[in-house]
């Protein structure tokens, strides 16, 4: 079920208030987040930020497209390297 | 013949019933179509006047995307999620069910007719 009209869409409020305070300041930072669960608003176009996949920070870098979709959505949690006895896997241990 | 949206619709079928061939029209779509038209939406393909035809074809035309434009529109959805890099797009791009479903059994549409893996030692005693 989808969120509530009424609430408007869920920005982690910290991180909302970096991203204006960069934008008064015309200055493009890279912030870190690990809001995975906040919506991109049309405010963070043009910003990197830096989400956490439960590893590391990956950068992204946020495009017009991307407005309504959740940071979460462009930081993959899990790493799929083929499946055990393919060819694929041992390919890729070898790097 | 009744040919509406490039498609030939059935002769024999009731008018709400032949919409339906044209993709992108369901029953339900289909009769709001033939009530803004003022057409009986019972009344057979083949019953229909010309003037009928033109009018469900303006009201579909004015209202409705249907065929090729609402494939293409799908298809720019789709190509839009994998562009982004997101983890619809991904799921996509890897021919995987997209919303969520497990994929440790079924999901054969997704993916296909099954690969087997050969060379799985059995368990020595």
């Amino acid at each position: 079920m989808p969120r509530s009209v009424k609430k408007g869409p869920y920005i982690d409020y910290k991180l909302l208030a970096k991203i204006e305070k960069l934008n008064q300041s015309n200055q493009k930072k890279i912030i870190k987040t690990w809001s995975r669960s906040s919506t991109i608003s049309p405010e963070f176009v043009g910003h990197t930020i830096a989400v956490h996949n439960g590893n590391k920070m990956l950068p992204i870098y946020i495009s017009e497209n991307m407005v309504g979709h959740k940071l979460g959505e462009f930081a993959p949690t899990r790493i799929f390297r083929g499946h055990p006895g393919t060819k694929a896997e041992k390919a890729s241990k070898v790097k | 013949m009744a040919r509406i949206a490039g498609i030939d619709l059935p002769k024999q079928k009731k008018a709400y019933i032949g919409l339906t061939y044209i993709f992108g029209i369901g029953i339900t779509t289909a009769k709001n179509i033939l009530t803004k038209a003022g057409v009986d939406e019972n009344k057979k393909i083949a019953d229909l006047t010309e003037a009928e035809v033109a009018e469900i074809r303006a009201v579909m035309t004015a209202d409705y995307k249907v065929e090729g434009a609402l494939r293409s529109e799908v298809q720019q959805n789709i190509k839009r999620l994998m562009d982004i890099g997101c983890y619809r797009g991904l799921r996509h791009r890897r021919g995987l069910p997209v919303r969520g479903q497990r994929t440790r059994t079924n999901s054969r549409t997704r993916k296909g007719k099954r690969k087997t893996v050969a060379g799985k030692k059995k368990a020595v005693k």
